[in-house]
């Protein structure tokens, strides 16, 4: 680490040969069940920070790939949780502590009437907690990111197949892991330059 | 407009000028190839083969591409008529709602009618994004996308009703929960209150299903026009600005896919959040229109209080919505080019079940309404409806003045679908589309019939009252509908108007575990650009799932 330079928190060693740092390796595939089989052969390599990239969720693939369940779901049941106390505690203050009203004679603090907003609001709360959790989990919004400065790379929204093995990986070993992934199968395949 | 220069091939077939390569022709009597009958296999989603790549160039070709001579006059057209819904806005907000043909009596007419008819409209998106999705439909790709936009958009034209309608609308903030000068909060035990609630965030909801579900193809636009400003930077600007297309392409939709890159490890976290979105909006469709119900039958007026309403409401807002579907996705579908390769008949067909379906639901309400009415021995109740609604003023005295307000409901609604028993007429467009103008104007018809027939004769005689629409009235839902329909255009213009990613997701090659018995050939028409293949996987030591699978030579 830090042979050609100071260790940095991308900086790990691996640089082209006209010295730019090494975001990672990617590797293209013809199909889907061609990157598939070979996603099962980087996971059972014991590997870590890589990812396979498709136009369309591969069905299967966050079992080729070892991927452990998502953490979303409890986010989600978090913004419910939120959403449903916050609209009980809004109706029930505001209509039987701040300022009670009599309407026909019922009890200010009957929680009957309370129910269509009380589920609306933890409709709402869980629908933003989703969005903004799935985004949060993948690390987005971003503006950039190094792949998307490779021409190849912007195919995969299109047709394209690709692995990257991220330069990051305590597994990576430069030109080893370009010939893994050419002995899987890939085809074309190109450094990313940070 | 530049194209990939590998891709060349496929725009030029896809255009129109080079011959399909497609060796594929329906099996005879099934149609365009989707209503075959042979249970051995599912009949395609997507016909004539197209390949994942030939997928991208044909959805993002109408964003991308000018759609034809007939877009702008059309724009025009609805933009003008949404111009003049909005003079119409203005007019009743600086005059007051006497303009309107309102009187003490009938007080909710044609803007609550009209209200209740466009959160209806919207209901269908929801219902084929969350609910087919959740049962797995995959069928619904062809439709839920430009569904989901109507949903939107209805929404958009439902929400200025109610908030134009409250008289002085500079007070509409007063329905939000909100610090006042009074002190005085909503009344939470008023169904108005809830409605305000329901409509917002089914709004909120609705546009966040359908955000999300676009990022990826957003991404899809944003990478095309990167790649076509990468290998051409010197692009002319368009006309007038400093601006290059591709350019601002680049910018307004990689703002908006929020830097998406097609990783498997999201694409895991997006389904995720993808169904739970749908599970959350399916009970919220179906909360939103039982409340708007409530709006009525909470009410002790006769004709508006019974139980019926909020599924009857539900299954009412369905019917209408897939009419509306119908009605907008039949002539795009032959606008587009291509786009009969998407949206099959089949998947025609298929909606055109769901409106006999909903359409009997519908007239089993209107049954059970009277049936009801007349078992309950409520002499008030009984009396709206064989008097106000069903008995036409020429064949008694004590007839309905809106008799053939009803009878055009019941015609529209009940009996126009009874259609779709015939095979034929069922998987016939024209028919299709007839029958889904007939059902929105029938659906129409029913918030009319609800609301103001049920306000116009109350419970003592001399407080009758006919309601007749002014020019406001009538101008302001024209106006409405040019807003629906400008928007529409929009989306049909800019925006990618079929899910993308989840087509290719239901095409034979996407599948990881081998291809089926029709997915052959799918790869062989397949256009990749030079060296995406590079050294064949034939040499490779993976066992390949599908021996046909095509072998890339080693040319770049």
């Amino acid at each position: 680490m830090g042979i050609l330079g100071l260790p940095s928190k991308t900086d790990h060693g691996f640089r082209t040969p006209d010295g730019g740092v090494i975001h990672g390796v990617m590797a293209e595939f013809d199909s889907a069940a061609d990157v598939y089989h070979a996603a099962e052969k980087v996971r059972d390599a014991g590997f870590q920070k890589w990812d396979v990239f498709a136009p369309f969720p591969i069905h299967g693939i966050d079992e080729a790939m070892g991927m452990k369940r998502t953490k979303l779901p409890w986010i989600v049941a978090g913004g419910a949780i939120t959403g449903v106390s916050l609209a009980l505690l809004m109706q029930w203050w505001m209509g039987a502590v701040d300022y009670p009203l009599v309407v026909q004679g019922k009890p200010y603090d009957a929680w009957e009437p309370f129910v269509p907003i009380t589920f609306e609001l933890g409709v709402l709360f869980s629908a933003f907690s989703t969005l903004i959790g799935m985004l949060a989990l993948n690390g987005l919004p971003r503006w950039n990111h190094p792949l998307l400065k490779s021409d190849r790379f912007l195919r995969t929204s299109d047709d394209a197949f690709a692995i990257v093995i991220e330069a990051g990986d305590p597994k990576f070993l430069g030109a080893e892991t370009v010939d893994m992934l050419q002995g899987l199968g890939a085809g074309h395949v190109e450094l990313v330059e940070e | 407009m530049s194209h990939l220069p590998p891709d060349q091939l496929t725009s030029e077939r896809l255009a129109g000028r080079a011959p399909d390569a497609s060796d594929w022709t329906p099996e005879p009597g099934s149609g365009d190839g989707s209503l075959t009958e042979d249970p051995s296999y599912r009949a395609p989603l997507v016909l004539n083969n197209r390949s994942v790549h030939e997928i991208t160039e044909i959805v993002c070709g109408y964003a991308e591409k000018s759609p034809g001579r007939w877009w702008l006059p059309l724009f025009g057209m609805a933009a003008s008529i949404a111009g003049l819904g909005q003079i119409m806005i203005l007019y009743l907000i600086i005059t007051g709602v006497g303009v309107w043909g309102l009187t003490n009596q009938v007080d909710w007419a044609w803007d609550i009618t009209n209200f209740v008819f466009w959160i209806g409209i919207g209901h269908a998106g929801t219902l084929i994004s969350a609910i087919l999705c959740l049962f797995k439909q995959q069928w619904r790709t062809a439709v839920n996308r430009s569904a989901e936009a109507m949903t939107i958009f209805a929404v958009v034209c439902a929400g200025i009703f109610p908030g134009i309608h409250v008289g002085r609308a500079w007070m509409a903030w007063f329905l939000a929960p909100v610090p006042n000068s009074n002190w005085i909060w909503p009344n939470f035990r008023s169904p108005l209150l809830w409605d305000v609630f329901a409509v917002s965030t089914y709004a909120t909801v609705s546009l966040l299903f359908w955000f999300m579900g676009m990022i990826p193809d957003l991404a899809t636009l944003r990478d095309r026009a990167d790649l076509r400003l990468r290998q051409n930077p010197h692009q002319a600007r368009l006309p007038f600005t400093p601006f290059k297309p591709d350019m601002l392409r680049v910018y307004i939709y990689g703002l908006l896919s929020f830097g998406w890159r097609n990783s498997s490890r999201h694409w895991m976290r997006y389904e995720k959040a993808y169904i739970l979105l749908a599970g959350l909006s399916t009970p919220l469709v179906l909360s939103v229109h039982s409340i708007v119900s409530f709006d009525f039958a909470t009410s002790i007026l006769p004709g508006w209080h019974t139980t019926i309403f909020p599924p009857y409401f539900v299954a009412g807002a369905v019917f209408g919505g897939f009419a509306m579907v119908l009605f907008l996705l039949i002539p795009a579908r032959e606008l587009f080019p291509n786009m009969k390769d998407l949206l099959t008949l089949r998947h025609l067909e298929n909606m055109a079940k769901i409106i006999l379906v909903t359409g009997m639901l519908v007239g089993f309400a209107y049954a059970m309404e009277f049936f009801i009415a007349w078992y309950g021995g409520n002499d008030f109740e009984y009396a709206v409806f064989a008097y106000n609604r069903a008995l036409p003023l020429w064949l008694h005295e004590d007839g309905a003045p809106y008799w053939w307000a009803y009878w055009t409901m019941i015609i529209c609604n009940v009996f126009s679908p009874q259609v779709f028993w015939v095979k034929s007429l069922r998987r016939n467009p024209v028919v299709i589309w007839i029958v889904a103008l007939l059902v929105t104007i029938g659906m129409w018809f029913e918030r009319f019939v609800i609301i103001v027939t049920s306000l116009h004769r109350a419970f003592i005689p001399g407080e009758w009252h006919m309601f007749y629409p002014t020019w406001v009235d009538i101008l302001t839902f024209v106006g409405s509908c040019g807003i629906f329909l400008t928007l529409f255009l929009l989306f049909l213009r800019f925006l990618p108007i079929f899910p993308i990613a989840e087509i290719k997701a239901i095409l034979p090659e996407a599948d990881p575990h081998g291809h089926g018995d029709h997915g052959h050939g799918h790869g062989h028409n397949q256009a990749h650009g030079p060296g995406a293949g590079g050294v064949g996987h034939g040499a490779s030591a993976i066992d390949s799932a599908d021996p046909d699978a095509p072998t890339q030579g080693e040319g770049h």
